[in-house]
């Protein structure tokens, strides 16, 4: 392994959150990013050639260490570590309202739903998987919600264009208000 | 449309219930998949019957989500019962916007299916199981012996500077004091000065409550005042048919 892998791999194994390249940069200074690239899929393939119970993975906010999938069945049935809970259907529900037409009022997503959301949007926030990210104008000047890259971590993505796009969705709907829908960015 | 049976055997709160569904929208797309119909030709008044036939045997017609949605079922069955114009030109059909809705959250489900598939595919893969200690954790739990607790009541008791005394502050003005001392004065002698009354007074507050009691006494007329020039000495006299009494 080149020395460069090395360091990244005491750095993921340091640290408790992904880490960006921007991140890695700060542990080589002198490294253009085609070595800072290279050392990482050094890193990676070495984990695959040796068979290694971990992998390097890009998520939202960089990269991290996971373990592989095939063997978290056995290390939960050992209660060394418990699944993280998995989240409800009205959250699932909630988090794909937000997700697709960020930034959304409450009202909105209730509009949708068809039901009361605040329980669901608090413990989203508890998740920190949805944030606050600003106010609406208008009467009352209701706050409006966000997802987070924690949410990417959550479900293993790089970001939010990973997420089906609604065309290519069994209900093909445009929605009617053009201001509405999720922008396409 | 018959008001929903209320059996006495319904006493099941309907939170439990509530998990069969994740709301009303999904209540109906589920009978009107149940049912094979089309979605853009809901037979209204059959799937409105059954929606307030299905909440109240879940006993969700408690839920106020639910009953909106039933109340806006029966409003589109009466508008789809009123005449239409003969042309069907300007028929707007009072289902468009439920339709709408329908197969707008049809498309959150299916986003929802696949967030789901999505972390629970991600669950089975653990990043490091290390997490900073936030810095606004609390501090952490004191752990100290019997022995080193009284050690240290010992040295905080010892290092206390000398009990304070409390230090008693006479009342400033002692008016109900000056009158009982006026009145017994005047049970000796028939008349005083008002200089006699105040006596040995040592301080304004004193001399203050001797002027108080005495204008106090006047004015109930327990005393008369007397004062034969400007600033001359002012006599106090017993009012006689007080003391009569």
């Amino acid at each position: 392994m080149n020395p460069i892998a090395q360091l990244f791999e005491a750095a993921f194994f340091a640290a408790s959150h992904p880490l960006s390249l921007e991140d890695l940069g700060r542990l080589v200074p002198d490294c253009s990013p085609e070595e800072l690239e290279a050392a990482l899929v050094d890193l990676r393939r070495h984990y695959e050639e040796h068979r290694h119970g971990i992998q390097l993975e890009e998520v939202g906010e960089g990269f991290q260490l996971l373990t592989r999938r095939d063997l978290a069945e056995t290390i939960t049935e050992a209660q060394i570590v418990h699944r993280p809970r998995k989240l409800s259907r009205a959250a699932l529900e909630t988090l794909a309202v937000i997700a697709y037409r960020q930034p959304v009022s409450r009202a909105d997503i209730e509009e949708i739903r068809g039901v009361s959301v605040e329980g669901v949007l608090r413990s989203l926030l508890d998740r920190e998987v949805i944030a606050v990210v600003g106010r609406a104008e208008g009467l009352g000047r209701p706050l409006l919600y966000g997802t987070t890259p924690q949410l990417l971590e959550l479900l293993g993505i790089r970001s939010l264009e990973e997420l089906p796009r609604l065309e290519e969705l069994s209900v093909a709907l445009r929605p009617p208000t053009e201001g509405a829908e999720l922008s396409e960015a | 449309m018959t008001a929903p049976p209320t059996n006495g055997n319904r006493e099941i709160p309907f939170v439990v219930r509530l998990d069969s569904f994740s709301g009303p929208l999904d209540l109906l797309l589920h009978l009107i998949r149940e049912q094979e119909v089309d979605i853009y030709d809901i037979p209204i008044a059959a799937i409105a019957d059954q929606f307030l036939e299905v909440i109240d045997e879940l006993g969700l017609n408690g839920a106020a989500d639910y009953l909106e949605m039933a109340a806006q079922l029966l409003r589109i069955k009466i508008q789809m019962l009123l005449p239409r114009p003969f042309d069907e030109e300007g028929w707007e059909d009072p289902r468009a916007e439920l339709v709408r809705r329908l197969l707008e959250y049809e498309q959150v489900r299916e986003v929802a299916d696949w967030l789901a598939q999505r972390s629970g595919d991600q669950a089975s893969r653990f990043p490091r199981g290390w997490f900073a200690e936030p810095p606004d954790a609390p501090p952490r739990p004191i752990a100290v012996t019997l022995e080193e607790l009284l050690v240290s009541v010992e040295e905080l008791i010892e290092s206390l500077p000398e009990p304070m005394l409390h230090r008693v502050v006479p009342r400033p003005l002692d008016v109900e004091g000056a009158t009982r001392r006026i009145e017994a004065l005047l049970e000796e002698r028939e008349q005083l000065t008002l200089l006699e009354a105040i006596g040995t007074a040592t301080s304004v507050a004193d001399v203050l409550s001797v002027l108080i009691a005495v204008l106090e006494l006047a004015r109930v007329g327990r005393i008369r005042l007397a004062q034969r020039k400007p600033f001359g000495s002012v006599t106090i006299r017993r009012e006689p048919d007080r003391t009569a009494v």
